[in-house]
């Protein structure tokens, strides 16, 4: 049966402003289908973002929303998870806001293993602007400020976050719609920091300069590099070259959760009196 | 047992002209007619829902029994 996304969504928001393409609608699709199976309640969700195309995800779905500064949803967001632990928490943004801007925002909720769930639309470059070069943009890519290439190396984000300390991450890609959702699920039900990244396009800022034909062809390259973490353990390095895994990549249950741990000092604190 | 066909709605006032769903559609039931997909051979159809999941506008619904 058709999916009814209609229960989700704000009335008379749509069409939304995402360009012909772009595969922020695709995730924002995946993150609604997730909220439906774990049958969140709309009071209790909060999804919190910064500044850019895919940090309009919260304005066109009905529940708690914040719209905030570029690069600072952690920072928010932290604020309400810490007002209300009982809320299910969701940050949502893209590269730029959230590697650049936002970095530090980012390895410090990782950090923290605070127990909220940060979506990551990675299309590879600031969007919104016009097309500028982002942590996430490749080497040698082309962006409106590196003509003539970036001399950059990307960051991987998944990597950024194991290395900061979020104990469960992920990643899918916009053209494998139908694991979105199931990697988001997967997410909020961890108890601690989650983050899900979503290899995304730009057909407007960043496909056009780097000679992608059209969407399709962007798709096609997601389709093409993507390789389930199970299916790589079978492949050789030399056969691994150039892909990205895709799946649950890290998840460790052991370490403590921060609302929990703040929730103790407060004891600490009024028994002190 | 007779195969029953489901019926494909494409919203027009959505729909980006963006050619996701026609392309990656495995048994070539969509096209694009002018700015708009458009279904062109539904008894092709095998439901698979692969077109109303990844078309990013909300804009084809796949309804089945
Ligand atoms: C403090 C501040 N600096 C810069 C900007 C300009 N700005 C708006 S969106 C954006 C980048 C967004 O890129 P990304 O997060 O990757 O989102 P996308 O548009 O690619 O989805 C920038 C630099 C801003 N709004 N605020
Ligand atoms: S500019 Fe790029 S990221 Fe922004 S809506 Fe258009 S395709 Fe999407
Ligand atoms: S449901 Fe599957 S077979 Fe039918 S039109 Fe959509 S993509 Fe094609
Ligand atoms: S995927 Fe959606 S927006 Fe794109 S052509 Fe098909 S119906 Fe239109
Ligand atoms: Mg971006």
């Amino acid at each position: 049966m058709a999916f009814e996304y209609e229960k989700y969504l704000r009335p008379g928001k749509l069409p939304h402003i995402w360009c012909p393409g772009c595969g922020h609608g695709i995730v924002m699709k995946g993150l609604i289908r997730a909220m439906d199976t774990l049958k969140l309640k709309k009071e209790e969700t909060a999804l919190v973002s910064g500044i850019g195309c895919a940090s309009r995800l919260p304005g066109y779905i009905d529940c708690c929303t914040l719209h905030t500064a570029h690069g600072r949803a952690a920072a928010f967001a932290t604020g309400v998870k810490l007002a209300k632990p009982e809320m299910n928490v969701i940050l949502v943004g893209g590269d730029g806001d959230g590697t650049a801007i936002g970095g530090n925002h980012f390895i410090h909720a990782c950090r923290r293993n605070i127990n909220m769930t940060y979506i990551i639309m990675n299309n590879y470059i600031y969007g919104m602007t016009g097309g500028q070069f982002s942590p996430c943009t490749p080497t040698g890519h082309k962006a409106s400020t590196t003509p003539y290439g970036n001399p950059d190396p990307g960051f991987d984000i998944a990597k950024l976050a194991i290395g900061a300390g979020a104990t469960f991450v992920a990643r899918g890609t916009a053209f494998h719609a139908n694991q979105i959702d199931k990697l988001i699920v997967e997410a909020i039900q961890h108890k601690g920091f989650s983050v899900v990244e979503i290899l995304d396009d730009c057909p407007t800022t960043y496909g056009r300069r780097n000679k992608y034909k059209s969407v399709i062809e962007m798709m096609n390259r997601l389709k093409e590099v993507a390789v389930p973490v199970k299916a790589a353990e079978k492949m050789t390095a030399e056969q691994l070259q150039g892909k990205v895994l895709t799946g649950v990549l890290y998840k460790d249950e052991t370490k403590p959760e921060y609302t929990a741990e703040y929730a103790k000092v407060i004891e600490r604190a009024t028994a002190a009196k | 047992m007779e195969k029953t066909l489901p019926k494909i709605e494409i919203i027009e006032k959505y729909c980006k002209g963006c050619h996701i769903c026609v392309e990656f559609c495995p048994k070539d039931v969509l096209e694009m007619k002018g700015f708009y997909a458009s279904v062109k051979n539904l008894e092709a159809c095998i439901k698979c829902m692969q077109c109303e999941l990844r078309c990013p506008d909300f804009a084809i619904k796949v309804i089945t029994e």
